[in-house]
């Protein structure tokens, strides 16, 4: 039980609702794009941010934004080229995870924790974070809302975005940005290794109950808010590390709903069946 | 004045030049298709038409605030993107329930909105299409080989509900098509594309030109006379040589007429 619902753990619950929140929404689109290796790239380059940053004295938030951003814009520019796709991010995400990782190591006289950055740190979160976290995923939503029917119109079909008047590659370079924040605002919360679980698993564990995407994205933003303030309990209960105990539960909640929808549809044909 | 028009349009990938030189336009009301062997560039030129390529030589005109109703070749929808019908026909603009339900009717999928676009055959997908592309009120609808993949009653269902449309809203309709009976028998102009514009003009007109005969044989159509079987005359098949085009011509202008009475 948390009796001591202290700040740091009223703040920690904020900020964990408000990275998942933002997430759902836009881990909906790095589904249905079949996006996610972009996610991870994005995410592990941005502990290149993280060195940058340190090294030139820049608050850590910019620093990881700037990296995120043009890993991000490198990748969908390089996508739609004639390369392998998974084999490009794979190479982008792992090796500017390792640059970042020996860029960290020059850093001299700096003291940082790795592991802080690598699985995030939540109980941690300042007031100053609580903001930048807040003002970065109202700042994602808005962009996904105000952008919605085009994003999703481009989502399905770049032609028919075309015939429509819509340019997909400006919708591309939306998401882009949106994922740029949302890595650099959760980085903070689950880290730089597990952004992506927290950007997919919701929005995984949503779909079997979703009929439209304005639902599943709605659920997903509910389950990951869910699985952010029990992990954040668990966490506090059991003495685990914050960050994974968050995406083990939305780990398990995405199997509970997958088995759940698939044991119920087994139901459902059975009963057909005797009728 | 054209709603489109092409201006010596040339697009190449690469160094490989696909389209060269192509001009043409499409006025409002008419019925143009695009016929042509696989890798003419028909629908590399249907992308330049809806601003999804980019020339590189030439120009592509829309008249201004141009409404295009597009309906793709194939449209895959990912299985982790849920979709019912209603949500599809509001994209990109929101619809009212009552325009939903009109251009459901409009194009013969009435009853489809609650389901999932996943789950509709092949067919009911098209029309759905079809739907969705009627609902921006189009000046000129756009098909990519809409039928690939129907049997052949259902395309000769699905065109005939594309000349009733014309009747009714009055769009130019642009199309490319495999099916070349069918197609011609629709269209007020047809234009025959291997890279370049071979030959164009009304169908009878191209169906007698040595390009469009050079690139199909003479024999093809016949197979694919779905309109035969609603004109009751017959041929006298003594003669000993293949009638299958003059066959196609006659039954094209027949098709033609009864649509213009």
């Amino acid at each position: 039980m948390i009796t001591l619902f202290d700040s740091f753990l009223l703040r920690a619950a904020f900020a964990g609702t408000g990275v998942a929140i933002a997430a759902a929404p836009l881990g909906c689109f790095v589904i249905w794009r079949r996006m996610a290796y972009f996610g991870d790239a994005t995410a592990h380059a941005s502990i290149l941010g993280v060195a940058l940053a340190l090294g030139f004295q820049v608050p850590i938030f910019a620093g990881v934004l700037i990296i995120a951003l043009l890993m991000a814009t490198a990748v969908s520019s390089l996508s739609g080229r004639g390369f392998a796709m998974d084999t490009l991010l794979g190479v982008l995400a792992h090796s500017s995870l390792a640059f970042g990782l020996v860029a960290v190591s020059f850093l001299q006289g700096i003291r940082i924790d790795l592991m802080a950055y690598l699985f995030g740190d939540i109980l941690a979160v300042s007031r100053m974070d609580l903001a930048v976290i807040w003002g970065g995923a109202a700042l994602v939503l808005l962009l996904l809302w105000a952008r919605w029917s085009a994003l999703l119109t481009a989502t399905l079909s770049p032609d028919l975005a075309y015939a429509a008047g819509i340019n997909p590659k400006r919708e591309q370079l939306v998401l882009t940005i949106a994922l740029a924040l949302v890595v650099a605002v959760a980085i903070k919360v689950v880290g730089v290794l597990l952004i992506s679980a927290l950007l997919l698993i919701p929005a995984a564990a949503a779909r079997p109950f979703a009929t439209t995407p304005e639902r599943m994205a709605a659920i997903a933003a509910g389950i990951g808010a869910l699985a952010a303030l029990a992990g954040l309990q668990l966490s506090f209960m059991l003495d685990t590390p914050t960050g994974p105990t968050i995406v083990c539960v939305a780990a398990v909640l995405f199997a509970l709903t997958n088995l759940g929808s698939t044991a119920y549809r087994q139901m459902a044909a059975n009963s057909d069946r005797r009728t | 004045m054209h709603l489109i028009s092409l201006q010596n349009l040339s697009v190449s990938y690469g160094g490989n030049t696909v389209l060269s030189n192509v001009t043409f336009g499409i006025s409002p009301g008419e019925i143009v298709t695009i016929v042509g062997p696989n890798g003419s560039g028909k629908s590399t030129l249907l992308r330049s038409v809806i601003g999804a390529q980019v020339p590189s030589q030439g120009s592509v005109t829309r008249s201004p605030d141009l409404r295009i109703g597009y309906v793709p070749q194939k449209l895959h929808i990912d299985p982790t993107l849920p979709m019912t019908v209603r949500r599809f026909l509001s994209l990109p603009d929101r619809v009212t329930n009552q325009q939903a339900t009109k251009a459901l009717e409009q194009a013969g999928a009435g009853q489809l909105s609650n389901r999932q676009m996943a789950d509709l055959s092949g067919g009911q997908f098209q029309r759905v299409l079809l739907a969705r592309a009627l609902l921006c009120q189009p000046q000129l609808l756009i098909l990519d080989e809409a039928t690939q993949g129907l049997d052949q009653p259902g395309s000769a269902a699905f065109y005939q509900q594309i000349e009733s449309l014309r009747q009714t809203l009055g769009c130019a309709i642009l199309m490319v098509s495999h099916e070349l009976h069918v197609v011609m028998a629709a269209s007020d102009r047809v234009i025959c594309l291997n890279g370049h514009i071979c030959c164009e003009g009304e169908p009878e007109h191209v169906a007698s030109a040595p390009e469009y005969r050079a690139l199909f044989g003479s024999g093809t159509q016949g197979a694919l006379a779905l309109y035969r079987h609603e004109h009751n005359h017959s041929h006298d098949h003594s003669c000993g040589h293949d009638h299958g085009l003059e066959e196609a011509i006659s039954q094209a202008s027949h098709a033609r007429e009864e649509t213009k009475r």
